[in-house]
């Protein structure tokens, strides 16, 4: 997967767990946090959508690196490139 | 085998389930009864739909609310809004003699309230709000979470009597306890009732119960009624299996269970004495009446009044009488902001539940107990007039359910509609893989109970 892919994988994760968000506005570089309501069951279904979806395996010492768009992308580019 | 048995089909085990057929798990839900539902389920009878626990459903929130446990249980089991579609209540009321209190959905009102009857409270109260533990806090972790209800209670507020009204919805919606309550538990219930509020959905507790079977099934779930759980079959310190009332043997990697905390122990065949003493005994009877009317003709529009008819709310189990009528609720199902499409409910009723003992009624003979139904119908109904107009001379059909019939199905100690007073937050037991859910787990109602069946699904069962 490109990172344009990925990113709209979890755009796509995204929407399932909260269909009522806004996507359109979200800004790639700030924190989901402070532009979602997402706490931290939320953050738990994002690694465990991926896990279901793209057999993808996050540790969970590196939940931090799932703050924002940017970061998860950059994160996720190695471990699913060859998806 | 089974990734995860679930023991229980009530709103817990149910919610369980979807989350881990939702992550491909081989799921299985036992269920003893010849339905699903649990402590609130449905039935019909005499051509009308009844439910059976539903007054309201706490936590309520608006399509679009992102915060509190209605919406993250929406999003947690992937529903829509639409699936829950909840009607707002018009408004209940706090009812002691000479004094009431009245609260809708938004708190400003119950604030309100408390400024013109208890003006000197009033400050009082809003420091207790600005001292509530948020629902994160709910891990049983804080340090306030045990303390006394009343203590803390008493540090913002003077009027005992203010104390007494707050305390009794909170405990007569969630308190597994004796006349005090956990402060921890008071703060859950303070935000489901009154800072949530109330909610109903037109067609009662089938379409929740209905929308969670179908997505646990549309998942590749099993469910599997008439199958109580005999047994949990315990091999070197761990469950390896349950066998059920049949003799059927089914194995599992873990197992979750709503059935109870001493309930499960009691199955685990490596313990031969569960200690029973820790089961709650806090049960309920529900008069049910059918009117040829409206509530609202009878100038009746209050959805819920928790009425109390001395200074002191007395929350005990009765020891020596079938039932405790002083305390009360009364709820009309009519009495919500259903939408113009649905319209109002085919039937005027009026639901009054009071404080029963389950061992009396138990221990009754059969011509006897069904006797004491109509006694105590009656003298629920004469205690609730009281504080309502007096509905007797409009009431076409009724049914009483008892803490008998509580136990008889849901398979809980003593009919105990809250389980033990004791909970077990972090929903661990003495065996590494059997989990508790549920009641007994710590949250309650029909919202608390969903709550619980997700996050011990998501810490136990999906974080492996
Ligand atoms: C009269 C009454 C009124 C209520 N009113 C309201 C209300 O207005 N609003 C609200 O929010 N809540 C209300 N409640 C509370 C609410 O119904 C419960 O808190 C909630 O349903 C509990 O769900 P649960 O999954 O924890 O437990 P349960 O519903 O008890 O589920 C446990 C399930 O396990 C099954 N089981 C037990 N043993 C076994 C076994 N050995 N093998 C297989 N299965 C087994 C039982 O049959 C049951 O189906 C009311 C309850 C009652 C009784």
């Amino acid at each position: 997967m490109t990172p344009a892919e990925i990113r709209q994988e979890i755009i796509d994760i995204l929407d399932d767990i909260s269909p009522d968000e806004d996507l359109d506005n979200l800004d790639d570089q700030k924190a989901f946090r402070e532009q979602l309501e997402l706490d931290s069951m939320d953050f738990l279904d994002i690694v465990m959508e991926l896990r279901k979806r793209h057999r993808v395996q996050i540790p969970e010492e590196d939940y931090g690196h799932l703050a924002s768009m940017h970061s998860t992308v950059t994160y996720l580019e190695p471990k699913m490139k060859d998806l | 085998m089974y990734d995860t048995i679930i023991i229980g089909a009530g709103m817990s085990g149910l919610a369980a389930g979807i989350r881990l057929a939702h992550f491909d798990q081989r799921v299985c839900i036992l269920e003893k009864h010849y339905t699903i539902g649990g402590l609130n389920s449905f039935y019909r009878m005499g051509g009308r739909d009844y439910d059976v626990g539903l007054h309201a459903m706490t936590n309520f929130a608006r399509k679009g609310d992102k915060k509190g446990p209605l919406a993250k249980l929406i999003r947690q089991l992937r529903f829509g809004w639409e699936d829950f579609k909840l009607a707002e209540q018009n408004g209940s009321s706090i009812r002691f003699p000479g004094v009431e209190l009245d609260f809708n959905n938004d708190i400003a009102m119950l604030e309100s309230e408390i400024k013109s009857r208890f003006p000197d409270q009033i400050d009082g109260f809003r420091s207790l709000c600005g001292s509530l533990l948020d629902y994160s806090d709910m891990d049983g972790d804080s340090p306030d979470f045990m303390r006394s209800a009343r203590e803390v209670m008493a540090e913002h507020l003077s009027d005992p009597l203010l104390i007494e009204m707050l305390l009794c919805p909170l405990m007569w919606y969630g308190n597994a306890r004796e006349n005090d309550m956990d402060f921890g538990q008071f703060c859950i219930m303070f935000r489901a009732c009154y800072l949530e509020g109330f909610g109903r959905p037109y067609k009662g507790v089938r379409v929740i119960l209905k929308n969670l079977v179908r997505k646990f099934r549309g998942l590749g779930g099993e469910l599997k009624l008439r199958s109580g759980v005999a047994n949990i079959h315990v091999e070197e310190g761990k469950a390896v299996g349950v066998v059920l009332d049949d003799g059927t043997e089914l194995q599992a990697k873990r197992i979750l269970s709503s059935a109870g905390t001493v309930e499960t122990m009691r199955m685990c065949d490596d313990i031969t004495e569960p200690d029973v003493a820790k089961a709650g005994k806090l049960s309920f009877i529900e008069s049910i009446s059918v009117l040829d009317c409206k509530p609202k003709e009878l100038g009746f529009d209050r959805t819920i009044v928790f009425y109390n008819d001395s200074p002191n709310f007395h929350w005990e189990r009765p020891d020596d009488s079938l039932c405790d009528a002083r305390t009360g609720v009364i709820c009309s199902p009519n009495n919500y902001i259903y939408d113009a499409e649905e319209g109002e409910l085919p039937d005027g009723v009026v639901r009054i539940t009071t404080l029963a003992n389950h061992d009396l009624w138990s221990d009754l003979p059969e011509e006897k107990y069904r006797a004491a139904k109509v006694t105590q119908y009656d003298e629920a109904v004469a205690s609730a007039v009281r504080f309502m107009p007096d509905f007797r001379s409009r009431v076409v059909d009724t049914d009483v359910f008892t803490p008998k019939t509580i136990r008889r199905f849901t398979w809980h100690d003593n009919g105990a509609v809250y389980g033990a007073p004791d909970k077990q937050l972090d929903g661990t037991t003495h065996l590494p893989n059997v989990f508790l859910c549920g009641t007994d787990q710590g949250f309650v109602g029909i919202v608390g109970a969903i709550v619980s069946g997700i996050s011990m699904a998501n810490r136990h069962c999906l974080q492996v």
